[in-house]
């Protein structure tokens, strides 16, 4: 089958909603004639048209507010981050108006709106390395949704952007490929895998709220997502070769949460590893850990292990973005810990 | 007034200045300027962390503006704030131990290129979320008038953070409270890919102080003595209890947006055209034309600058890298 990047199969999903239904537009910086800082909107102008494909000023809370309105009154817009660090610019648009709209309204309004772009350390320092991910799982009223693959990319965004909520839709920057500002360093990461890179051509849809089992295993199920889930994979390879059956679990939407997938594997493995790139204090796999205890706590064998970024905001120097972030070692280590090897 | 302010390559007009604040800008700005040319190189040919974004073509604006304030007035930059930290005396050794993250660094390699930082200098910090510098120097404003410390505080940011809400309120409350602070639009006439007539609905971005009824004034910002002039009267203002002042210098980004972006959006021919305008080339020939220095004067100068970049390039690289768990000191303050 034909192959794409992640960056690719985004824009893929993208224009082909965008040919099927006129109401979805984009907003955002430089994603007009420029074609969006990591060329996700690459072409949408020429195809689309300037009524469609908005270059706004740097007006974060301001082109938030009108995706709002515009979602509001029969429109179906794409907002655009150009890091995903700066959305906290639009806090009261998103969290405030977007998120609550629909219970203010006693159900009579909905926002369909999907509040996209990139994050992950990179090596750029404290206000372009965030995962912004948990914030937003921490808003009811929102969904959460973090593509790891390319596959799962293209039928993720495509039920975004059908989806009648907000969907913040998290990319990752080391995920988007070679075609993209960043992917040359992404394929320097041994621990990325090929895996999903088989895009169908035609339109597809992946329910949100439903995980994908990465790999198959026994002894110990690993929880991952966006860059985090190759470096599950890379370890439950590894493993392999000592006889440890791992696992590995893509929950590729945190709001809603599959928890019956996850569930259902723990059931079997009885050994849990959580890992995610936010910080661990109130992060992603704090609340997954509660959850899992809320649901699986029989079936434990040990407590859940959670690897997680520490709680700092990223340093600049490489070496402390190193020790911050999760590395391969620290999961596996992790998965030594659960199981007492 | 238009975007498209004629370009200017006269000489500088030196007449009647110092000879001795003449020849430091002039310093300043090839520091400025050979800083940046050297950090190119530096990203293609060696691990040079992360990224960066060159001021090359803008010296005049932060050389102007930091050459007219004292040295414990205080300054917020931006992404774009080398050249900003070289006018206000940010030691060169440190600013490039920082590029390379090391314990040496301004900031002690934690914040690199974008947040350049040095309070024994006045320098508060480089701020990298676009426009959000400004309330903070207001802040500083204020906070000098609070201590009664004579202080004035300066936001250097540039034309695409004027479409940012916080742009509005914080000029607001400058001018609702008088304070003694000074906002500079370093217009390089691109928001990385927008201009700015494609981002803002009145293209003339000093005009919107007068909303707030705050003093304002255009200026060519790739004359430094222009610059200068225009700070000097913003700070006898400020100092005076007078208020805030918006100044837009206008300039032109040489390079790219950051590192190897090609800025294939802008005609050459612009490019061109402002290159021949250069800031360090137009104070050169107002020096020459005035007498003020001859031409061996100012290629010391150059050799003077090129030198100092360089050994802040070899003390950097001699310098200790960060390690690790570093970070673990810097996360919260103890009292
Ligand atoms: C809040 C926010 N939005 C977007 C960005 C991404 N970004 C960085 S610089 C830039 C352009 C800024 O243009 P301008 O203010 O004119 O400064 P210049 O880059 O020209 O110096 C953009 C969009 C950011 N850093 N922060
Ligand atoms: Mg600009």
């Amino acid at each position: 089958m034909r192959q794409l990047s992640q960056a690719a199969a985004i824009r893929e999903g993208i224009v082909q909603e965008m040919r099927q239904d006129p109401s979805v537009i984009l907003l955002g910086e430089d994603v007009g004639k420029f074609g969006g800082a990591f060329h996700i909107t690459h072409d949408m102008l020429d195809e689309f048209g300037a009524e469609r494909v908005w270059d706004t000023p740097i007006s974060e809370a301001g082109f938030t507010g009108l995706g709002i309105g515009a979602a509001l009154t029969g429109l179906r817009p794409i907002v655009e981050y150009q890091y995903l660090d700066f959305i906290f610019c639009a806090m009261d648009q998103v969290v405030n108006q977007a998120a609550k709209i629909r219970l203010m309204s006693g159900g009579r309004a909905k926002a369909p709106l999907v509040l996209r772009g990139p994050q992950g350390a990179t090596g750029r320092g404290a206000q372009h390395s965030q995962s912004v991910e948990a914030w937003f799982m921490h808003t009811p009223g929102m969904k959460v949704v973090l593509p790891s693959t390319p596959y799962d990319a293209k039928g993720l965004i495509i039920s975004a952007i059908r989806d009648d909520n907000p969907v913040l839709f998290v990319e990752h920057k080391l995920l988007y490929g070679a075609a993209s500002p960043g992917g040359g360093k992404a394929l320097s990461d041994t621990a990325i895998q090929a895996i999903g890179t088989d895009v169908p051509e035609e339109s597809y849809a992946i329910p949100l709220g439903t995980a994908d089992i990465k790999r198959q295993g026994s002894d110990v199920t690993i929880i991952a997502t966006l860059l985090m889930l190759h470096r599950a994979l890379s370890v439950a390879e590894e493993l392999a070769a000592e006889g440890i059956s791992a696992e590995v679990i893509d929950p590729r939407s945190l709001a809603p949460l599959d928890v019956a997938t996850i569930a259902a594997s723990i059931a079997k493995t009885n050994h849990v590893v959580v890992v995610s790139e936010d910080v661990s204090r109130a992060g992603v796999s704090a609340e997954l850990v509660a959850t899992i205890n809320d649901h699986c706590f029989y079936d434990l064998e040990a407590p859940v292990q959670r690897v997680a970024a520490a709680n700092t905001p990223i340093p600049f120097a490489p070496a402390s973005e190193r020790h911050v972030i999760p590395q391969v070692d620290d999961i596996r280590a992790a998965v030594r810990r659960v199981l007492s090897i | 007034m238009s975007n498209t302010m004629e370009i200017r390559r006269d000489p500088v007009d030196c007449a009647g200045h110092d000879r001795a604040l003449l020849l430091r800008m002039f310093r300043k700005m090839l520091e400025a300027r050979e800083f940046e040319e050297q950090l190119y190189y530096l990203f293609l040919t060696t691990a040079m962390p992360g990224t960066m974004h060159q001021a090359v073509g803008q010296e005049a604006v932060a050389v102007g503006v930091v050459s007219a304030l004292n040295p414990d007035d205080t300054i917020t930059s931006t992404h774009r704030g080398h050249a900003h930290c070289v006018a206000k005396d940010v030691p060169l050794k440190d600013m490039m131990a920082e590029m390379f993250a090391k314990q040496e660094g301004s900031c002690r390699g934690m914040g690199g290129s974008m947040h350049l930082t040095d309070f024994n200098k006045g320098m508060l910090g480089a701020f990298a979320i676009v426009g959000s510098g400004i309330p903070i120097a207001t802040g500083a404003a204020l906070s000098a008038r609070v201590r009664g410390s004579g202080q004035v505080a300066v936001s250097f940011f540039g034309d695409g953070a004027v479409n940012e809400g916080i742009f509005h309120e914080a000029l607001n409350m400058a001018a609702l409270w008088n304070l003694p602070a000074i906002y500079i639009i370093e217009n390089n006439q691109y928001a990385l890919s927008m201009t700015v007539a494609e981002s803002s609905a009145v293209p003339d971005l000093a005009s919107r102080a007068c909303a707030y009824g705050m003093p304002s004034l255009r200026v060519d910002g790739n004359d430094v003595l222009a610059v200068h002039e225009a700070t000097r009267e913003a700070a006898k203002r400020a100092r005076a209890g007078e208020g805030p002042t918006l100044i837009e210098a206008l300039t032109y980004r040489i390079r790219g947006h950051a590192r190897f972006e090609a800025a294939g959006y802008r005609p050459s021919e612009e490019v061109e055209a402002w290159k021949k305008a250069d800031p360090i080339e137009r104070l050169a020939a107002g020096l020459l034309a005035r007498g003020i220095a001859g031409e061996d004067e100012l290629n010391a100068i150059r050799a003077e600058a090129e030198a100092a970049i360089e050994d802040a390039i070899e003390y950097a690289q001699s310098c200790t890298d960060v390690q690790a768990e570093d970070y673990l000191s810097y996360i919260t303050a103890e009292n």
